[in-house]
């Protein structure tokens, strides 16, 4: 499996902190001080009060799988390389959703409405790791 | 209805439509996506039996030029005074009635030509264009571009939620497309007319998981024109007037992380602004024409618009009430689903909606006197909704 990917994110000055603490295996989510809620994606200003008084945190990378889609035909690559293909949105435990890939090591028919999930992430470059999700390890 | 509510439509029949024309569809590789626009515009100019010089109105979007309204209006040869070119994908159209109403209300402008054309098919054949379309994952899509969720992934994941919290099946699913074939089998024009089954949907290939092949708009080149004007100026016009008595829209999200709550369309909100406006209820529609790219996006509409409970569109459809001859005569031309699906739909639904009211649609319902057109828009992003009424 090459790990080339022609639709990397373009990372710019409002996500380079997510981009950076993905590349070291970390997830990280915003917060609003304001008004004292989390939120997802990245935003300099905070979608719900337009404050300013932002900031990152680390998030647990654990959450319930919300819905997904199995994708069998995708002509462009790298997806078509990859076979049937899962994208997966999930709540994470912190109260925010996001999308994220079927961690393609793990079998397509462990996919659940509601499972525990969990994030690892898969590098693409050295700046550059996605994340996966995969059924929480017991 | 009832008699208070018929005097309330009499109270909003202000503007009309009155012309309707589609373009040359389904495979048109000898047109391009110009003359596509111009054919349409000239035939529904036609059809309402209007001066072109009289058009002081345009609004359109799509297209394959940058400042497309700009390029449109010079081929044209207009220099209207009003120009919209909002742009919210498939409900455009739908939208487009609203700004139209509003501008034609205010005496803006006196007529207004909706146009929409597409060559989006010959394109493929001719490498203009891929048959995915890839964003880009730059800005707020560098969060979801990079796991490579096709379009139709994005409504996979609707469906999904959807069969998780309600128990709808893809049998369910089926029958919608089942139901709009049979009316598509009566539209000569209709690019897909031989009847299938809820089997056939079945086994067609899984495209994303769990929608298949049948659950999906067809890919056609085609355009559309509608021409609206006010009460004073229709009364001379051709064919009669189509009132438009009620409209909304709603916007909901983009990305498919921040769409809140997956079962529920953003219909729901623009349904009822325009179903209040109008001043009727689901049981009032003789007729209906909701977007159809996929077999869910038809569905949650549905329910969206209080046909049935959230949730119920599952076991309201299966029984194939969709059908032109079925208790809810819906996508009577035969939709997108079977009909023709050059990219941004909406345009087709007013033109079929107002054939309906005319008595001219091929799948003729008994003298409806309400249709109804919902569209949507993007990924289940924005909705519009238009009520229409007939004398």
């Amino acid at each position: 499996m090459t790990n080339e990917h022609r639709h990397l994110p373009q990372v710019d000055t409002e996500s380079e902190p997510f981009w950076k603490a993905a590349a070291e295996g970390r997830l990280l989510i915003m917060h609003c001080k304001a008004c004292d809620r989390p939120y997802f994606y990245p935003r300099r200003y905070c979608p719900r009060c337009w404050s300013d008084d932002t900031e990152w945190r680390d998030a647990s990378g654990r959450g319930t799988l919300y819905t997904y889609s199995i994708i069998h035909q995708n002509p462009m690559p790298p997806f078509r390389e990859w076979g049937p293909y899962a994208v997966v949105l999930v709540d994470l435990d912190e109260g925010v959703r996001m999308m994220g890939n079927w961690d393609r090591s793990v079998d397509l028919d462990k996919l659940a409405v509601g499972m525990p999930v969990e994030v690892t992430f898969e590098a693409y470059t050295d700046e550059i790791a996605l994340p996966r999700f995969r059924p929480v390890e017991s | 209805m009832t008699g208070l509510e018929a005097k309330a439509i009499a109270g909003k029949k202000s503007i009309a439509i009155v012309g309707v024309a589609e373009s040359d569809f389904g495979t048109v590789p000898d047109k391009t996506v110009h003359e596509l626009h111009a054919q349409a515009a000239v035939r529904a100019m036609q059809d309402a039996g209007i001066d072109r010089d009289e058009i002081d109105g345009l609004l359109s979007t799509g297209g394959a030029d940058g400042l497309h309204v700009l390029q449109l209006s010079e081929y044209l040869g207009l220099q209207p005074r009003y120009l919209d070119s909002t742009a919210v994908g498939g409900s455009s159209w739908e939208a487009f009635v609203e700004h139209a109403f509003l501008a034609l209300d205010a005496g803006t402008c006196s007529t207004a030509l909706l146009v929409y054309g597409s060559t989006a098919k010959s394109d493929v054949a001719r490498r203009l264009r891929s048959a995915d379309v890839s964003f880009g994952a730059r800005g707020p899509n560098q969060y979801e571009g990079p796991f490579g969720p096709t379009l139709i992934s994005k409504y996979a994941m609707i469906a999904r939620r959807h069969m998780h919290e309600y128990g709808t099946t893809s049998e369910q699913l089926a029958a919608i497309s089942v139901a709009t074939r049979k009316n598509a089998a009566r539209n000569p024009k209709a690019v897909m007319q031989d009847p299938i089954t809820v089997e056939d949907v079945m086994n067609s290939r899984m495209i994303a998981d769990p929608l298949h092949l049948l659950d999906c708009c067809l890919r056609t080149d085609g355009g559309g024109a509608i021409i609206l004007t006010t009460a004073e100026r229709a009364k001379s016009l051709r064919k009669p007037p189509v009132w438009v008595i009620g409209s909304g829209s709603a916007e909901s999200h983009l990305n498919m992380s921040q769409m809140e709550d997956m079962t529920v369309s953003p219909a729901v909100r623009s349904g009822a602004t325009a179903f209040g406006e109008a001043d009727i209820k689901p049981s009032d529609v003789d007729v209906l024409q909701v977007y159809d790219a996929f077999t869910i996006m038809a569905l949650m509409t549905l329910e969206a618009l209080g046909f049935c409970k959230p949730g119920e569109g599952g076991p309201f459809v299966e029984d194939g009430k969709l059908a032109y001859d079925g208790a809810l005569p819906t996508n009577t031309d035969g939709g997108g689903l079977s009909s023709n699906h050059p990219g941004m739909r909406g345009i087709f639904l007013l033109i079929e909606a107002v054939r309906q009211l005319r008595g001219e649609s091929t799948a003729q319902v008994s003298d409806p006197r309400i249709a109804v057109c919902n569209a949507t828009g993007g990924f289940m992003s924005h909705c519009s909704t238009i009520v229409l009424a007939k004398d």
